[in-house]
Parts: C-alpha cells; sequence; structure tokens
C-alpha cells in the first residue's frame, strides 16, 4: 500500500512537471503550428542557470532570476529564430527549431564541460514529509497544487484578458485576427514569455527532485510534454495538463514494476506508443477541436 | 545517342573516383616518406569512410523529405535496425559466446561468414569470395529489415501530415531503441552491450600470409556501396515514380487529381528510404566497429537533417557535398577550437573542449535562417554544365577584349 501510494505520489508529481512544459507546447502550437523542439532545451537551460545563480546568490534573489532569464531567452529565441520564417513553409521553421535546440545542447555542454551537473538543495522543497506512512520531499506535495494555481491563472488570462483574447484569436484564424488589427508578433512573443516562465519553473521542480543535469536533460521530458499536449489535444490548456498527468504517472508505474519483469527500458517508449495510438485512432486528441488539418 | 554518350562520361567518372580512392589510401604503403596525411591513421580517412556512409543516410533522407514531402524523424530507427541486422547475421560463431558472455551465448547458432566459408573455404580467394557475399547478403538484408519495419509503422502513420508524421517517426525510432535494449532479448541483442566482432571496412584489406597489407581497400568499399546505392536512388528519382514523388512534394490534392495513388507512392519512398537508411545503418556499424542501440538516438536524426539542409533539400549531389563537408568540418577542420591555443604568451579565448560544436550550431543556424537554399538549392551538380558555363564566359570576356 505504501508502495503504491509513493508511486502514485510521484507519478502525480512528475505528471505536473510535464504538464508545465506541456502548457508551452500547446500554446505554441496553437498560434504557430509549430513544434517547438528548442522547448525542452529551454527547460534544460533554466535547470543549469538554476545551479549558477544559485551558487552565487542568495535563493530568493536566484530563483526569480532564473525566470527572468529564461523568459528572455524565450523572447530572444523566437525573434531570432522563428520570426524570419514566418512566411516560409512549416518545415523551414521546424528546421529551424531543431537548429536552435541542437544550439542549445552544444553551448550548455560547452558550458558545463558535458559533466552532469547537481542541482542545489532548495530550502523547503527538498525536506522530506510524511504521508501516510511514506517519506517524500515536499516538492512531491507541492508540484501539482502548484500546477493547479498556475492553470487555473493561465486559464483566467486566456478568457478574461485582452492578450488571452487576442491569443485565441490568432490560434483560430492568423490572417483575419490580423486584418483585424491584432498585433501578431507581440502576441507570439506573449505566448512564448508564458511558455518559458512556465518552463522555468517546471525546470525548478523538476530538477530539485532529479539527481543531475546534462545537456541533454531536456529532450526527452520535452518530448513526453508534447506528447501530452498531443494526448490532450493540442491547443488545450486543460487538455495538456490532463495529458501530461497521465503520462507521469503511468512513466512512474512502468519504472516502479517489478524489477524481474525487466521493463523500466520501456518507460519512454511508452509515451511513443501512445502517441502513436492516439494520432492513429482519435488524432484531436482528448479535449481539441474535431476540425484541424492533422490527418 | 547522346544520351548514352552522357552515361560512358559518367560511368568513366565514377571510375576515376574509385581508382583515385584507392590510390590514396595506398600512396603511403607504396612510395614510403609520404606526409601524415596520407598516412592510414590520418584523419583525412576517418572522414572519407564516414562521410561515405553518412552520404547515404542523407540521400536516404532527401528522397523522403525533398523529393516525397514527407518530413520524418525515423531515420536514425531505421539505421538501427540495420545496424543490429548486419552485426547479429556476420558475428563469427566462434566469436558468439565471447560477445554474448552475459547472455550464455547468442540465441542461434547461425553466421554468413561461416556459411560461405564451409562453402567456399577460409583460406585466399575462397575467404574474399566468401567475406564479399556474407557481407553483400547482410547488407541487403539489414535494408530488407528496415524497409519492412517501415512499411509496418507506414500503414498507420504515413496518413498524417506533416509535423505530426515527424513526431511519430521520432517516437517509432525511440520505441526500437528501447525494445534492442531491453535485458530480456539479450540473447538476441546482446541487451544494451554492444554487439561486435563483424567484418568490418578494414576486413577488406587484403593481407598476404604473414599478415602484412598489401591493398588498402578499407575506404573504397563504403565509397563503392554507397555510390552503387545512391545511383539506384537517382534512378529511382528520375523515374516515372520518382516524378509522382515530386508532384506529391508539390501538390497533394493535384497529384491525386492527375490519378497518382498518395497513399500507395508514399510508402514506397517511406520503404525504399528505409531500406537505404538500414543499409547505411549496416555501414555505419562496419565503420565504428560495433552495433549499439545508445548511438542511434535523435540527435543523429537531427544531425542528417541538417546535413540534408545544408545541402538543399531536394538535391542529391547537394547531400553528398554537405556531408563531405560537414563531417570533415566536425571531425577535422573544426578540431583545433577544442584545444587550447597559444599566440605567442596570448592564450586565444573561449578555445575549450565543446567550443567546436558550438560554432558549428551557429553556423548551421546562419545556413537555416539566411541560406535557405542550402549548397545547392534543387539544383544537381552538373560537371558538363559548369565547363560549358565556364567556357561561355571566358568566350564572353575574349569578346569584349576583341
Amino acid at each position: 500500500m505504501e508502495y503504491v501510494i509513493s508511486v502514485l505520489l510521484s507519478g502525480i508529481s512528475v505528471g505536473g512537471q510535464y504538464a508545465l512544459i506541456a502548457i508551452g507546447y500547446t500554446l505554441v502550437y496553437g498560434i504557430l503550428r509549430l513544434i517547438n523542439f528548442a522547448h525542452g532545451d529551454v527547460f534544460m537551460v533554466a535547470g543549469l542557470l538554476g545551479i549558477y545563480m544559485t551558487a552565487t546568490l542568495p535563493i530568493s534573489v536566484s530563483l526569480p532570476l532564473v525566470i527572468i532569464i529564461t523568459v528572455f531567452l524565450g523572447f530572444a529565441i523566437e525573434r531570432v529564430a522563428y520570426k524570419p520564417l514566418r512566411e516560409a513553409p512549416r518545415m523551414s521553421v521546424m528546421i529551424s527549431a531543431i537548429g536552435v535546440s541542437y544550439l542549445l545542447q552544444n553551448t550548455a555542454t560547452y558550458v558545463t564541460g558535458g559533466q552532469p551537473m547537481t542541482y542545489p538543495v532548495i530550502p523547503f522543497l527538498s525536506d522530506t514529509v510524511n504521508v501516510a506512512g511514506t517519506q517524500t520531499k515536499w516538492v512531491v506535495i507541492l508540484t501539482p497544487i502548484l500546477v493547479l494555481v498556475l492553470v487555473i491563472a493561465l486559464t483566467q488570462l486566456i478568457n478574461r484578458t485582452k492578450v488571452g483574447m487576442a491569443m485565441r484569436a490568432v490560434s483560430k484564424d492568423f490572417e483575419t485576427s490580423r486584418l483585424m488589427g491584432i498585433k501578431i508578433n507581440s502576441v507570439i512573443s506573449a505566448t512564448f514569455i508564458i511558455g518559458s516562465a512556465l518552463a522555468a519553473v517546471g525546470s525548478i521542480l523538476f530538477f530539485t527532485n532529479y539527481p543531475a543535469i546534462t545537456p541533454m536533460a531536456g529532450s526527452m521530458p520535452g518530448l513526453k510534454a508534447f506528447v501530452a499536449a498531443v494526448f490532450g489535444g493540442i491547443g488545450s490548456i486543460p487538455g495538456a495538463v490532463i495529458g501530461a498527468f497521465i503520462i507521469g504517472i503511468c512513466e512512474t508505474i512502468i519504472k516502479g514494476l517489478p524489477s524481474s519483469w525487466d521493463v523500466s527500458v520501456f518507460s519512454d517508449a511508452f509515451t511513443f506508443a501512445l502517441l502513436i495510438v492516439i494520432l492513429v485512432f482519435k488524432p484531436q486528441g482528448l479535449f481539441g477541436e474535431a476540425a484541424t488539418d492533422k490527418v | 545517342m547522346k544520351v548514352k554518350k552522357k552515361h560512358t562520361r559518367e560511368i568513366a567518372g565514377i571510375i576515376i573516383l574509385f581508382l583515385f580512392v584507392i590510390l590514396l589510401e595506398n600512396i603511403s604503403g607504396v612510395i614510403p616518406g609520404m606526409p601524415a596525411i596520407l598516412q592510414p591513421t590520418s584523419p583525412l580517412f576517418t572522414v572519407l569512410k564516414k562521410a561515405a556512409v553518412y552520404s547515404l543516410v542523407a540521400v536516404s533522407m532527401n528522397l523522403l523529405n525533398g523529393f516525397t514531402g514527407l518530413f520524418s524523424l525515423g531515420q536514425a530507427g531505421f539505421m538501427l535496425l540495420g545496424a543490429y541486422t548486419y552485426a547479429i547475421l556476420t558475428v563469427p560463431t566462434d566469436q558468439k559466446a565471447q560477445v554474448y558472455y552475459l547472455f550464455g551465448g547468442c540465441a542461434f547458432d547461425f553466421s554468413l561468414p561461416d556459411l560461405f566459408q564451409g562453402i567456399f573455404g577460409n583460406t585466399g580467394v575462397g575467404s574474399a569470395v566468401s567475406l564479399i557475399l556474407a557481407t553483400l547478403i547482410a547488407l541487403i538484408l539489414a535494408g530488407c529489415v528496415a524497409g519492412f519495419f517501415a512499411y509496418l509503422i507506414g500503414i498507420p502513420v504515413l496518413r498524417l501530415k506533416s509535423d505530426y508524421l515527424a513526431i511519430a517517426t521520432l517516437g517509432f525510432a525511440e520505441i526500437l531503441r528501447a525494445i534492442f535494449q531491453w535485458q530480456k532479448l539479450g540473447p538476441v541483442t546482446n541487451g544494451a552491450n554492444m554487439i561486435k566482432g563483424f567484418p568490418t571496412f578494414s576486413s577488406f584489406n587484403i593481407t598476404d600470409t604473414t599478415g602484412n597489407t598489401i591493398l588498402r581497400l578499407s575506404t573504397f568499399v563504403p565509397f563503392f556501396i554507397t555510390t552503387v546505392c545512391i545511383i539506384l536512388i537517382v534512378c529511382l528519382i528520375n523515374s516515372s515514380y520518382g516524378r509522382a514523388f515530386k508532384s506529391i512534394r508539390d501538390d497533394e490534392i493535384a497529384a491525386e487529381a492527375m490519378g497518382i495513388g498518395l497513399f500507395k507512392h508514399k510508402m514506397l519512398s517511406f520503404v525504399i528510404s528505409s531500406f537505404f537508411a538500414g543499409v547505411g545503418g549496416a555501414m555505419f556499424a562496419m565503420y565504428v566497429a560495433n552495433a549499439q542501440a545508445k548511438a542511434f538516438t535523435s540527435v543523429m536524426t537531427y544531425e542528417i537533417l541538417l546535413i540534408v539542409v545544408i545541402g538543399g533539400i531536394g538535391s542529391v549531389s547537394g547531400s553528398v557535398l554537405a556531408t563531405f563537408l560537414y563531417v570533415a568540418c566536425s571531425e577535422w577542420w573544426l578540431r583545433f577550437l577544442d584545444s587550447e591555443m597559444y599566440l605567442g604568451s596570448f592564450k586565444v579565448p573561449l578555445l575549450r573542449n565543446g567550443f567546436r560544436m558550438v560554432v558549428f550550431s551557429i553556423v548551421i543556424m546562419v545556413i537555416v535562417l539566411f541560406f535557405s537554399e542550402g549548397i545547392m538549392g534543387d539544383n544537381e551538380l552538373n560537371l558538363a554544365g559548369l565547363h560549358r558555363r565556364f567556357q561561355r564566359k571566358h568566350s564572353a570576356a575574349k569578346k569584349e577584349r576583341e
């Protein structure tokens, strides 16, 4: 029983971390129709920034700084690598995204010297707590709560504010919203800023619970978060969050299966199998709109 | 008549290329005192071998992405299938116990080189014939296995559009990588450990009875295989199937209206591309002398995709040129960026391990953003055309002078 609870707890926590990344994917895809391959690497860079910042500055200063710098990075990537290609075919933008991801990974390798870096211990988040007889870290409990708060705030932003209305308009029809006087570029920048900020928060939560950061640490969570976004229905924020929780829980269950079965190697593969199944049988995802041009 | 003449010229060019490669790698053995760059250990030959292998994979990816317009990112997965098929089929029986020692030997006691050595004998010409036959059959089977899996995954996945196809094929490659690392399949795939001991490119070097190399062919062999495969791909592109592929790329709806079966042609392109990716993967295993699932990550696919982009999406010769440039830069010419350098007493800043790849990725980003046509765009390298253009310029200049 205790084992089941601990697996479920860490599943929910992992799912929450994926959810924060998945929102970034789903927002960007909703507006630009672009799989932002670099998003997972932005997440990794935020983790590295966390390490370097906390080494010199107190935590209360460094964590907000990490979020601000990550936001700036996301904004800069959009301006430099995606904006010039706005009229180009979709394939070129995706190739540019892959190029950015390659650049971020190589730069991270250069800066860290390729060594795995250990994430600093953040007081309170890393403290242990006793839940129903299982020892766990506070971060595990806090992640889902924080995710819920952020998601509610985000849906309010999208449904109630002018920027949010502009985002919805742009994702419905790029050209028409342009004709209606919406400043496309600032809306897109806003999307990247929100996505990067959430990725930065996600990276703080994810890496507190994770032994080390390598330059490749972002690509796999990034891809999984994208699968979560597809699973929930791309463009839908609640969908992305629910998809992320399902994937996180399934993954920890697979990792927690008896070691004699030796199936933990499939924890990543499962996510992709799920993706292929979803794309084939229900391409609009759980909560996506039916009328899309995926197939 | 004209067509025939053109082909004889091309065939002559290829033969000259082959002879040049053989000469290049043997010259240090024939004439002593050659510079270090021509010695067999020189990075030149590493680059040539690796680029020959990669250019086949790049061209196969270009067939799919550039000529059919299917944005697939599964190339590393199909290379993995090819590499493992080749490795499993060609590890000699007496090496198996050693390679598979963690699993108490291999699940099946079969090896192509041994099979042919049983027929042709294992000395002199007999061993050469059996080596060539075994490698050839293993390479073709490697391609077939990759093609077969491409067919299976193509049935559901090829209905998806651009970026969804990309992510689904990428996912498929990751699934394959997990399956091949599964310990339960250890007796066949050796689990997460590498398979080695199979014939590599160096096995083709001809030695005399005392073990001295008399004729090096280790660079010629990948060149030969790649050239044959690329010629096959070019023939396909120039056939009516190739024209159908291009029409699908340009406009699916129009192509369908003209009576081209979309699914059939997409599948054909996908399977053929994966076949050659499988052959390329087998050659990659020969190049690194081992097969290990860890090597075939999505980063490898990205690398090949970037090569295709640099060369020009939709240009075979562009892909080949870009591969040689890319591999030479990353393995050889930019190596100096990775080590500290002093100009007099001045230490050049930034130079440190890993800097090469940073510079490299910035160059790639510049190409992607500002030279999206790549080296060749969708044109082909045409030596005769270059010659003609040069002549025209020359005569124009002459006229001006007059």
